[in-house]
């Protein structure tokens, strides 16, 4: 493998220093002359019909300026996501409490939230659906078609009814996690500035600039050259900022093109709690087969999602859940049916891990119980079944080399001391202690529900004094784009890493390069960069060498680059005297790059296809302590391995994987949003509970890097990964611990102590 | 309507080290004013109640969420934001050095508040334990960076 200079070593960070000093501007740290300030106006109830909105009482407010409803709409009322069914603003009907169904605007936003509260909205209340196993029935109130289902998947394969009546073990379980809220420390939020020629820009929180910029264009009617979306620095995404910020940047953009003024619309933290997207609740019915030998032969799955009042993402969630109902074994007999309904409650959309979480929970903690069944050890069960390079998935796909998930398993058994916790009960006096696996595996990418998606472009403009400007359409959102992609930039052109900026993204610099979801943005920008480098980096390396010769190197020897130093037969040549020399040549020192996803397929018929370019792998075993008398459980340590290709910042990599497992943790054990007859009753941090400080386990984290051959430096994407096993890794810890089988996330100490009754 | 709000207050307080006098609306959250009326953007808001931490200042030392506390309340203190946060000899402060070493800034949004909050206890308590950062920094709510990192900043900024 070559050497790298500036790949695989833990850089520092770019936007670290702005960001400790306090001066990295975010979107509600920005101003401008003449700005207004906005504020929603919300529906009150799950479903109501409108009568009418009024603002005679919020006129009254000093510096009242306008409302904005429907009317003010100039496109099409159609927010441009997946299936088009919600509205920018409600025209005759808003579909949960939270929905904004008009904003008003104001020279300050304490006049204008002041206001908004004084907006008179008159309705009619409709019934409504709650419960999305309730919405799937016949009788069911009817809120979208006729069956309330936004989509619907399935994945079969071989004769599953037959496997199960021939098979030596068999288990079968229900399963439900609840929502979770992304709890990004900075709330949603854009600033849209009209532009002379009737244009708009937007300065926009976002992950996801392109979604911004096709929904501002449609909003205002505006043709796509005249929009310009800036992404601000974005203080945490997770998936949360994903398809939304285009609601709010469409929002502030109808404000701003009805006031001819700059509008700036922040959210409070309660609104971005009952109107923003979040993970969504999930119900799995889960069955496994197994032979004598404890070979998995057969898998069952009933999967549903509730996708709350609108569709936006559910679909594509479902779909990336639905490829990976089974989880990362090898199994010849499967049936799976996959549904999102709809809800009268809060859209839900993306979040780290995409739909997988949920059914992961289920399907790992199933195997366990099947394990058990079987008299098997669970990591010994794991390791006969899991999948292996030339081993096919569920939807058939054959795994390549970049498969290193044995090696995870055995790594994390043997970092945690496995063999010798797992059957060692220890309780002492009320406390018990015990250990849990799971392992689980991510398509990383798009995939190919939305390959159409999975390209990305990037710009590279080395200036004539040798600095490196960088635009990729993918976004920073706390995870290290920038510093990663700046990595990528300086090992392709031989510049030195710190010559190299790469900036938020600019929808005007570059084409739509999808959106920043998916682990996918190491891997799309990375190699757009190197598409973009490469024919600058043989101008470079060309001029180094005519420098190098000119100056007297011995040319016998082959000229190496390495560090930002170009070094032959004893002389050397930095990349700033390389890249004047290039400029004296008048040779072209900007390109373009882009590159698309490999193909991927999926048969809509019976899921069978190469569903992903590629996937990552990871496996985590989790220690927990159960009070026995209580059903208080605490994470202890989690011990994980991942397979995400070459890493490309370690460092960087580690506060992902950490920052992932608390995440997961924090779900697993606290978060609980709670409805009641359709209304949000805990959104606010006090009563929705996030992992603290304190609640932080113990991490011990190992990459087994298995090389990806398509990706940037044999890279993979890591983001999502370190979430996604942590639950089923937890439950399966407090059954060894105590006996206590928890179905249901988050594993609450009541349910802990009521299955404690049981034992 | 506003005739409760629009009574004005005449406060004097020291800011980041400077004398300031200003005559600010009585009913001003001391956040607001901050960000607003002073323009130091680098004081956040996250939940605006009291519950994440992004909004830390110090208060004649001590840490506290302004979004709790009236601008009023300033009276005759000494208030430092992030801006007002420096090393001796007016560069990065050990905490922000520490920080920026440990990668333990990630989006960024807490980092101003976790490094209020982390300097207020290492004030008070120099010798601070790791049991001690974990429980003092149960106030400043982190999403990304699960926590790993900002411990041990605190930890060798400790140790400076």
């Amino acid at each position: 493998m070559e050497k790298l200079s500036f790949v695989g070593r833990s850089l520092p960070r770019k936007d670290a220093l702005i960001k400790a000093v306090g001066t990295a501007q975010y979107a509600a740290d920005r101003d401008f002359a003449g700005l207004l300030h906005a504020a929603a106006v919300r529906s009150p109830r799950p479903r109501i019909k409108i009568l009418s909105i009024s603002d005679a009482k919020a006129r009254l407010v000093p510096g009242y300026v306008t409302l904005v409803t429907y009317k003010d709409i100039k496109g099409v009322n159609k927010w441009p996501v997946v299936m088009q069914d919600y509205p920018f603003l409600p025209e005759k009907e808003a579909r949960f409490a939270g929905e904004t169904v008009a904003l008003v605007v104001a020279d300050s936003a304490r006049a204008a939230k002041k206001a908004a509260a004084l907006v008179e909205l008159k309705y009619q209340e409709l019934p409504f659906v709650e419960d999305p196993l309730q919405a799937l029935k016949k009788d069911a109130v009817k809120i979208h078609g006729k069956d309330n289902v936004f989509s619907s998947f399935v994945i079969k394969k071989g004769s599953v009814d037959k496997a199960f009546a021939n098979a030596a073990f068999t288990v079968e379980g229900e399963f439900s996690t609840n929502y979770q809220v992304h709890s990004y420390l900075e709330t949603q939020g854009a600033i849209a500035l009209p532009e002379a020629d009737g244009g708009m820009t937007v300065h926009s929180s976002t992950q996801c600039p392109f979604y911004v910029l096709d929904a501002v264009a449609a909003a205002l009617a505006l043709p796509y050259h005249k929009v310009k979306i800036l992404q601000t620095v974005t203080g945490g995404g997770f998936g949360g900022k994903e398809d939304v910020p285009a609601l709010v940047a469409s929002h502030a953009a109808l404000c701003a093109a009805k006031t001819g003024r700059p509008v700036k619309l922040i959210y409070g933290r309660k609104e971005d709690f009952q109107s923003m997207s979040k993970r969504h609740p999930g119900w799995a019915k889960v069955a496994y087969a197994a032979d004598a030998k404890g070979n998995l032969t057969a898998c069952r799955v009933k999967y549903v999602l509730d996708g709350g009042a609108y569709s936006t993402l559910s679909a594509i969630v479902l779909w990336r859940g639905t490829v990976h109902a089974a989880g990362p074994y090898k199994i010849a007999n499967v049936d799976i049916q996959t549904f999102a309904a709809a809800t009268n409650k809060v859209p839900c959309g993306a979040f780290r891990g995409f739909g997988q979480p949920q059914i992961c929970f289920a399907q790992e903690s199933l195997i366990d119980e099947l394990a058990e069944k079987a008299g098997l050890d669970p990591v010994q069960f794991r390791l006969k079944n899991l999948l292996e390079p030339g081993d096919k998935t569920v939807t058939g796909q054959k795994l390549n080399s970049s498969c290193g998930l044995k090696e995870l398993v055995q790594a994390v058994r043997k970092r945690s001391g496995w063999d010798k916790k797992v059957n060692s009960l220890s309780v002492k006096g009320d406390i018990a202690t015990g250990i849990g696996f799971s392992a689980a595996y991510y398509g990383v990418g798009l995939g190919a529900k939305g390959r159409y998606l999975d390209r990305a472009g990037a710009l590279v403009n080395v200036y004539k004094d040798s600095s490196v400007a960088v635009n990729v359409g993918n976004a920073e959102m706390g995870q290290g784009a920038l510093t990663v992609l700046a990595q990528i930039t300086a090992e392709t052109l031989n510049a030195p890493y710190e010559s190299v900026r790469v900036e938020e993204v600019d929808s005007s610099k570059v084409p739509d390069s999808g959106p920043t979801v998916a682990s996918r943005t190491t891997l799309m920008s990375g190699n757009a960069i190197i598409e973009a480098a490469t024919p600058i980096r043989e101008r470079v390396f060309k001029t180094a060498y005519d420098i190098l010769i000119a100056e007297g190197a011995d040319a016998s020897k082959p000229m190496t680059a390495a560090g930002g130093v170009f070094s032959m037969g004893g002389k050397a040549v930095d990349f700033k005297k390389a890249v004047s020399g290039c400029w004296d040549r008048r040779l072209k020192m900007s390109e373009q790059g882009w590159y698309v996803a490999p193909r991927t397929t999926f048969k809509m018929e019976d899921g069978q296809g190469d569903a992903y370019v590629i996937y990552s792998y990871s496996a985590d075993a989790a220690e927990v302590e159960v009070d026995l008398k209580t059903g208080v459980a605490r994470v202890k340590k989690i011990w994980a391995a991942y397979d995400v290709g070459k890493i490309v910042n370690p460092k960087l990599a580690m506060g992902q994987a950490q920052g992932g497992i608390l995440q997961g943790m924090s779900w697993a054990m606290y978060e609980n949003l709670v409805y009641k007859n359709g209304i949000m009753v805990n959104p606010n941090f006090t009563d929705y509970v996030i992992a603290t400080s304190a609640d932080k386990p113990e991490y011990d984290i190992t990459f087994i890097e298995k090389p990806y051959a398509e990706g940037p430096y044999k890279a993979k994407g890591m983001g999502e990964v370190p979430l996604i096993g942590v639950a089923p890794a937890v439950a399966n810890a407090i059954r060894n611990a105590c006996g206590a089988r928890v179905r249901s996330v988050p594993l609450l100490p009541e349910k802990i102590w009521k299955e404690l009754k049981k034992v | 309507m506003i005739s409760r709000n629009s009574k004005s207050f005449s406060l004097s307080c020291r800011v980041n080290g400077s004398e300031l006098e200003r005559e600010i609306p009585s009913s001003r959250s001391l956040l607001d004013f901050i960000r607003e009326d002073l323009g130091l953007k680098g004081t956040k808001e996250g939940c605006g109640e009291g519950e994440c931490g992004a909004c830390m200042v110090l208060v004649d030392g001590l840490a506290v969420n302004s979004c709790l506390m009236m601008a009023v309340q300033l009276q005759g203190k000494e208030l430092v934001t992030i801006e007002g946060i420096k090393g001796k000899d007016g560069g990065l402060h050990s905490l922000q050095k520490t920080f920026l070493a440990e990668g333990a800034v990630q989006c960024g949004f807490c980092t101003p508040g976790l490094i209020i909050a982390s300097e207020a206890l290492l004030r008070r308590k120099p010798d601070a334990t790791l049991e001690d950062i974990k429980l003092e920094l149960t106030g400043n709510l982190c999403r990304c960076t699960g926590y790993e990192k900002v411990l041990s900043a605190v930890e060798k900024a400790r140790r400076k």
